[in-house]
């Protein structure tokens, strides 16, 4: 089966790019990346800031169902293309991978289908790698609390 | 259900791990796994059951006996540690994508 998310992070290499193509015309798709209440539907966190343009700033907050922030980052925008491309900044709080920049482009494939091209740079290739391997711990973790809270309920 | 969690679940557990360490090289009958833990006989069966419903161990039917045996694919899928980021990253644009369908611009 053909994925249809790709990463493409190539060995000893300090950027990785992210592939997609959607079931969506080009425009409702920049609109996804480009409005506040949308992006916190699918990114499944809180916007602070979205300041669509150049020079604009962005800033990302989510907090566990007991208020406490567990993911901070922010950044600063490059470039606002509409339907085209965005250029920004991207740093994690709290994390020791540096600051990336971003490059999505926003294609047409058809009326109705259109691709995202994500290309990431990292400062080193240890933070990118550092980056990769976030998801897997955050997995574990999961795993392990699952396994407390299953735990503590046959207490 | 989600297989990608159920396969870090299976594979957060000591137990679990040490019976895949163990299967590293061979393919053994539940019995013969079990007789290289102090745990209970049933306790191991229901690792063995999560090991197999999550896809890391395939079962194969030898005349009356069960082997178990590493399903070398899958714990590759786990290995690459690239895996676990494309799929968060697939699952935030498939929700992108289900949002934008039902999307109505407000007039």
């Amino acid at each position: 089966m053909e994925l249809k998310t790709k990463v493409n992070a190539e060995e000893g290499k300090h950027d990785l790019v992210i592939t997609r193509e959607f079931d969506l015309p080009l425009e409702l798709l920049f609109k996804a990346f480009t409005e506040p209440e949308l992006i916190e539907q699918w990114m499944g966190t809180k916007v602070l800031k979205f300041e669509g343009r150049k020079f604009g700033g962005w800033q990302f907050e989510t907090s566990d169902p007991k208020g406490n922030v567990v993911f901070k980052a922010d950044g600063v925008i490059h470039e606002f293309s509409p339907n085209k491309r965005i250029v920004r900044t991207f740093e994690m709080a709290g994390v020791p991978f540096g600051v990336q920049l971003e490059a999505s482009e926003f294609e047409a494939i058809t009326d109705e289908k259109s691709r995202v091209n994500m290309h990431v740079i990292f400062e080193s290739v240890a933070q990118r790698d550092e980056q990769l391997k976030l998801p897997f711990k955050q997995g574990i973790n999961w795993a392990h609390n699952r396994l407390e809270e299953v735990m503590n309920k046959l207490r | 259900m989600n297989l990608r969690r159920d396969v870090f679940q299976a594979i957060a557990d000591p137990t679990r791990r040490a019976i895949l360490l163990l299967l590293a090289s061979q393919s053994l009958t539940a019995g013969a796994i079990a007789a290289n833990f102090d745990t209970a006989r049933p306790t191991i069966s229901k690792h063995l059951q999560i090991l197999t419903e999550c896809e890391l161990l395939q079962q194969e039917q030898s005349g009356r006996e069960i082997h178990y045996h590493i399903n070398a694919k899958k714990m590759k899928e786990v290995a690459d540690f690239i895996e676990p980021f494309r799929q968060m990253w697939d699952d935030r644009f498939n929700k992108l994508e289900a949002i934008m369908k039902n999307y109505k611009p407000k007039k």
